[in-house]
């Protein structure tokens, strides 16, 4: 019997996960407050910016990174520029750290995916301090740490699907 | 035909090499937009309409993905109502007993506010217009606290515009568009206010941190506040009207004194834009670019012709031909002595 693999298709690999941060990243603006408490503010922009470098390197993915990067400066009203820094920062430290980390246990890869979540916020927080001269709050960074680490699961699903495709397409 | 037939199946370029260049090229074009990006100024050029675009794009967006939340939030309060009548009647009940005392102290403080405002000629800032909004994308990251509103240049609003909830000063407009607004917070890390303490009047700094009460910076005075002090806008520098409430004073863990924010405790999808840009839209700047030379008593008369030139920018009153101190011959009467001329009208 033949194993065929699924090709990696631009639109299921690239396109639609890049979509699906982006519709993600909108529903969260909702502006919702019940009894005090908001929706928290994750960055699903992370989801495929790990699953990217972890699949394999592509010349795709930058120029992706770079366009939801802008889309998340736009959306929530930052620097426009930090957030497509701080993506390509976190894509360059998993491709770096790949060849160590792959084949680990899935709870050393969600500790990874947490470490370039760290390495994300940590280039956006040098930016925001150089520029305003103020430091943020690392509670509030803490704020949005801890959730975008939630999203570990749909960065696994992700690469999960694509794994074992056909890497004909870079 | 597909990509591996064509005429560059050939071509064997190293994938490492070829992402590394994507990404050094992607950064330089990161690294240049996050250079060139000024949103605390009044913007303008190309990132301020790449601003103004997305904003277009985003709102009705926004709009949409805002009434599922309206409506979240309008059933938790139907909710919270209904459950919480008989105790929320009790407060109200303690609450109007109070203020009635409160209301006759007040109208007793009108009355004698308004005779010392008569005897000192004393005059008020005339009302600010406003503009209500709905808020329609609500951005809370620890490196940008804004809001997107539903209301744009064809509104009245502009860059700098102050903008309250129906209990406190939310923020500041950063950005405005058609048919959309960007608020900075306060609590925004580049959000900076003029405040003070209404007890002692002491001026301060207000700070966002991205934390929910903004630190207060460069406080002045000996012993200038304590727990609970009301803070309000100061009104220095002209951005912002005088006065508004912006929250109350707090030590924070750190040992800095904070503000938690009035704007807090009210529900976040209604504000009201102030449509104030600065002081100087309050006085007429016609009349105030006037020159009005001081008139020369003929004892006073110099012996030579002095050429007087008004102190004004061209452009801010018509030109007028060089006016002589010396007093034409057809002066049939001297001028009245300075000193016993009528004060000029404070506007």
């Amino acid at each position: 019997m033949a194993l065929t693999a699924e090709r990696l298709d631009p639109i299921h690999w690239v396109a639609l996960p890049m979509l699906a941060s982006m519709a993600a990243t909108l529903l969260f603006c909702a502006p919702i407050r019940v009894h005090g408490l908001q929706l928290p503010e994750p960055l699903f922009a992370l989801i495929p910016a790990f699953a990217w470098a972890v699949l394999r390197p592509s010349l795709l993915a930058p120029i992706c990174l770079l366009a939801l990067g802008l889309f998340n400066d736009l959306v929530w009203g930052g620097r426009l520029g930090m957030w497509a820094l701080a993506l390509l920062a976190a894509y360059a430290f998993i491709l770096v750290t790949r060849n160590m980390m792959s084949g680990q246990s899935r709870i050393m890869l969600w500790a990874w995916f947490g470490a370039a979540a760290s390495f994300a916020m940590g280039v956006a927080y040098l930016a925001v301090l150089i520029e305003t001269g103020n430091a943020p709050s690392l509670l509030a960074v803490a704020g949005q740490w801890a959730p975008t680490v939630l999203l570990y699961p749909l960065a696994d699903g992700l690469i999960g699907r694509f794994e074992d495709a056909d890497p004909r397409f870079r | 035909m597909s990509y591996r037939d064509g005429h560059f199946q050939d071509l064997k370029v190293p994938l490492t090499w070829t992402v590394g260049v994507a990404m050094v090229v992607a950064a330089v074009v990161a690294v240049a937009l996050l250079l060139s990006d000024r949103r605390e100024t009044v913007q303008t050029g190309a990132v301020g309409a790449t601003r103004a675009m997305a904003d277009i794009a985003t709102s009705p967006i926004g709009r949409a993905v805002s009434v599922p939340g309206r409506w979240t939030e309008q059933g938790a309060d139907y909710v919270r109502d209904y459950f919480g009548t008989v105790s929320e009647n009790r407060r109200l009940r303690a609450e109007n007993t109070e203020l009635r005392q409160w209301r006759s102290s007040a109208i007793a403080l009108q009355d004698a506010n308004q005779r010392y405002r008569a005897l000192l000629g004393f005059q008020t800032n005339p009302p600010i217009p406003m503009t209500a909004a709905h808020v329609i994308l609500d951005a809370r990251g620890p490196f940008a606290d804004t809001r997107l509103a539903d209301a744009g240049k064809e509104r009245g609003v502009e860059v700098g515009n102050p903008v309250m909830s129906e209990r406190g000063l939310v923020g500041r407009v950063i950005g405005v568009t058609r048919g959309a607004s960007r608020i900075l917070l306060l609590t925004d890390v580049a959000s900076r206010t003029p405040v003070l303490i209404d007890r002692t009047d002491a001026r301060a700094i207000l700070t966002g941190d991205a934390g929910a009460t903004p630190r207060l910076e460069y406080l002045r005075g000996g012993d200038p506040i304590k727990d609970g002090d009301r803070v309000l806008t100061s009104g220095d520098g002209g951005m912002i009207p005088r006065g508004l409430p912006v929250g109350t004073a707090v030590k924070g863990l750190d040992g800095a004194w904070r503000v938690r924010l009035d704007a807090d405790e009210t529900s976040i999808d209604f504000v009201r834009i102030l449509l104030f840009k600065d002081f100087s839209q309050l006085v007429n700047q016609q009349e105030l670019a006037q020159p009005v030379l001081p008139t020369v008593p003929l004892a006073q008369r110099p012996t030579q012709a002095v050429t007087v030139t008004p102190p004004i920018a061209p452009s801010l009153a018509p030109p007028k031909p060089p006016v002589s101190a010396t007093p034409a011959p057809t002066v049939a009467k001297p001028a009245p002595a300075a000193s016993s001329a009528p004060p000029a009208k404070a506007n």
